[in-house]
């Protein structure tokens, strides 16, 4: 099968929703002649004009209460955020308009429209730009929330967020996507649901519920474990928070009896603790360890190559906190 | 401008049907019928019956929290938004939004929205939509005068100025952002002048008379139809009522209070059509009793109407 990249997978997949319904169009900084901060829209401002591969002020309350507006008439956007930290200066648009407006109005609006934004540490580029900040999306009701760790599950994930008639926030991650790591994609059209978990690895003795880049890693952890202790990890990757696959997780652990939640977040209020909650809550009677959390800690994220490296959750923690379980 | 009868009448009827809808609201309020808050629209009629007149089913709105006006002048069926007030299942969105939050896209009513301001870019993209589906439907953008000092003004006006979209922002000036009044919250006299900074035009009009409202909107909405872009239309008015209902209002005196209300929109407009004899004395009295008629009709439909199971407050999160 061909490899393609991270960035091209994030291409191809708005090319061809693009291609198959006019009503989608991209709305965003940086979107048209530049193609994105990391050019992985290149050629599409070419392909589709300034009317539907539109750069806008800098204004990301309007770029998003916009994408409402289109929302509710008919179009079906994707507004690209550039950075999950910028988020936070079109908030209201997030938790009170595209979240509340389907329920406020007793179900009478549909809300198609697709956030994209890169997220995550491990560029050096400090607090502003490298939040993880899925956990607080995670507690408005309304909207769902994709994570992708190769290019295959982002090209397909990306494609079923477009199609979805529910607000979606899909983050790339930072450093996946600067690597743009290949992985198999079909020449031929596929989705992947949202909701449904891929187990990376199957392993026998502990389970590792990772996101994003936390899934490469966890990978790498668990090769180095089976090599140097025999230990093997089952490595799931949700794909979506929001829907959660819960019952590949419980099914896992009731296999393996251990579970580690390994993702870049600050620990507290976050999708790491939602996991945990939910295996001590319907899966207590599998465990035969305490369910341990590896993330980052509560500090915002440091500049410079000493301090984020050690913030950012990386696998020998996993491997230590697999060891204090095994 | 030569303003046919039929208009002329409807733009009456449209304003005695809010008057009369918010003085029973403001009663079944008061008779603890209606939970949570309700923000009067009395007094300000003149500028929802005078722009929405120019508008089609098909055209859109944005409301705010005082929106009752406004969903009435686009053709809300005021029974149906009763039973929404009421928290009844049969309200326009099965009683899960009330006062603040109705929506009715069928008939172009996009929603109300209680955050101030947030309306503004959400209006921008409805008018993008319209120039991008190659249709010429307009939007107005109701807010009111604290709306006009958030950051989202700014963004979503000067966004709709540059892709020159058809979108109709109508500041609904009444002097209060609740308690605060205008003159401590800005420096400048007409909001409309903030308009120069998006290279649109901005236009003060008395808002207390409707066809003031009527013919500055009429304006704005055929050069936003014939594809030129936004205006920003401030209508100078004033509300009656505190707030919310139940809410006092020292931050302004009883005179002033009386004399905005000498000027009232619907006495002056009652006189101003009789004279011009296109309105009896005898037709107005006629028109005020159908739409008191009315309110009983919407309050017995709300008050007979069923609540919501408390298992449906799951439904409608995800469609």
């Amino acid at each position: 099968m061909r490899e393609i990249n991270f960035r091209q997978a994030i291409g191809e997949a708005l090319d061809e929703e693009m291609e198959r319904d006019p009503r989608v169009f991209i709305i965003g900084e940086d979107v048209g002649v530049m193609g994105g901060l990391m050019g992985e829209i290149g050629g599409l401002y070419q392909k589709y004009g300034i009317d539907r591969v539109r750069d806008t002020p800098l204004s990301e309350a309007a770029i998003l209460g916009a994408a409402i507006g289109a929302a509710i008439t008919g179009m079906r956007p994707v507004a690209r955020m550039r950075f999950g930290d910028f988020l936070g200066v079109a908030w209201d648009e997030i938790m009170n308009q595209m979240t509340k407006m389907r329920y406020m109005f007793g179900g009478k609006i549909k809300m198609p429209l697709t956030m994209d934004a890169l997220s995550g540490a491990g560029r050096r580029s400090a607090a502003q730009h490298s939040q993880s900040i899925e956990g607080m999306l995670m507690s408005i009701p309304g909207l769902k929330i994709a994570l992708p760790s190769n290019a295959h599950d982002a090209k397909g994930l990306l494609k079923t967020a477009i199609r979805d008639d529910n607000p979606v926030m899909f983050f790339e991650h930072k450093l996946i996507m600067w690597t743009s790591p290949k992985s198999e994609v079909p020449e031929e059209e596929y989705l992947i649901p949202f909701g449904q978990a891929d187990i990376k690895r199957e392993g026998s003795d502990v389970t590792v519920v990772a996101t994003a880049n936390m899934v490469i890693r966890a990978l790498n952890a668990a090769e180095k474990l089976q090599q140097e202790k025999g230990i093997s990890l089952e490595v799931i990757d949700p794909r979506t928070i929001v829907p959660f696959d819960k019952e590949t997780v419980l099914n896992s652990v009731s296999k393996t009896g251990r579970l580690v939640i390994f993702t870049e977040e600050c620990e507290t209020g976050s999708f790491a603790g939602q996991v945990a909650a939910i295996v001590a809550d319907e899966g207590f009677d599998y465990l035969d360890a305490p369910i341990k959390r590896v993330n980052a800690p509560d500090t915002p994220v440091p500049y410079g190559i000493i301090m984020e490296d050690f913030w950012i959750p990386n696998e020998d923690k996993l491997i230590k906190a697999v060891n204090e379980i095994t | 401008m030569a303003i046919e009868k039929e208009k002329l009448i409807e733009m009456y009827r449209t304003m005695v049907r809010i008057r009369r809808f918010e003085e029973r609201v403001a009663r079944e309020f008061a008779d603890g019928n209606i939970p949570g808050s309700v923000h009067s629209y009395i007094g300000e009629e003149a500028v929802a019956a005078g722009a929405i007149a120019h508008l089609r089913t098909d055209d859109y709105i944005l409301s705010t929290h005082r929106g009752h006006g406004h969903l009435i002048a686009k053709g809300g069926k005021t029974d149906l938004m009763m039973a929404e007030l009421f928290a009844k299942k049969t309200g326009y969105n099965l009683g899960k939004g009330g006062s603040m939050h109705i929506a009715d896209v069928d008939i172009g009513i996009l929603g109300a929205m209680g955050i101030v301001g947030s309306g503004i870019p959400i209006a921008t993209g409805a008018g993008l939509s319209a120039k991008m589906r190659g249709t010429d439907q307009v939007t107005i953008c109701f807010f009111g005068d604290g709306a006009s000092n958030i950051g989202r003004f700014h963004e979503g006006i000067n966004m709709a100025s540059i892709w020159s979209l058809p979108v109709i922002f109508i500041c609904e000036n009444n002097l209060y952002a609740v308690s605060v009044p205008q003159s401590y919250s800005m420096k400048i006299r007409d909001i409309a002048d903030r308009a120069v900074s998006y290279g649109i035009p901005g236009v003060a009009v008395d808002g207390m008379n409707v066809i003031a409202v009527y013919e500055t909107v009429g304006e704005a909405v055929a050069r936003a139809r014939r594809g030129e872009g936004p205006t920003l239309v401030e209508c100078k008015t004033y509300r009656y009522r505190g707030h919310a209902e139940g809410l006092p209002s020292p931050y302004r005196t009883k005179e002033e209070v009386e004399e905005w209300m000498k000027k009232d929109p619907i006495k002056t407009y009652t006189e101003k059509l009789i004279e011009m004899k296109v309105l009896t004395k005898k037709r107005a009295d006629e028109i005020d009793q159908e739409m008191l008629e009315e309110m009983d009709k919407a309050v017995k439909f709300a008050q007979e109407s069923p609540f919501p199971k408390p298992e449906e407050t799951l439904e409608n999160v995800y469609a």
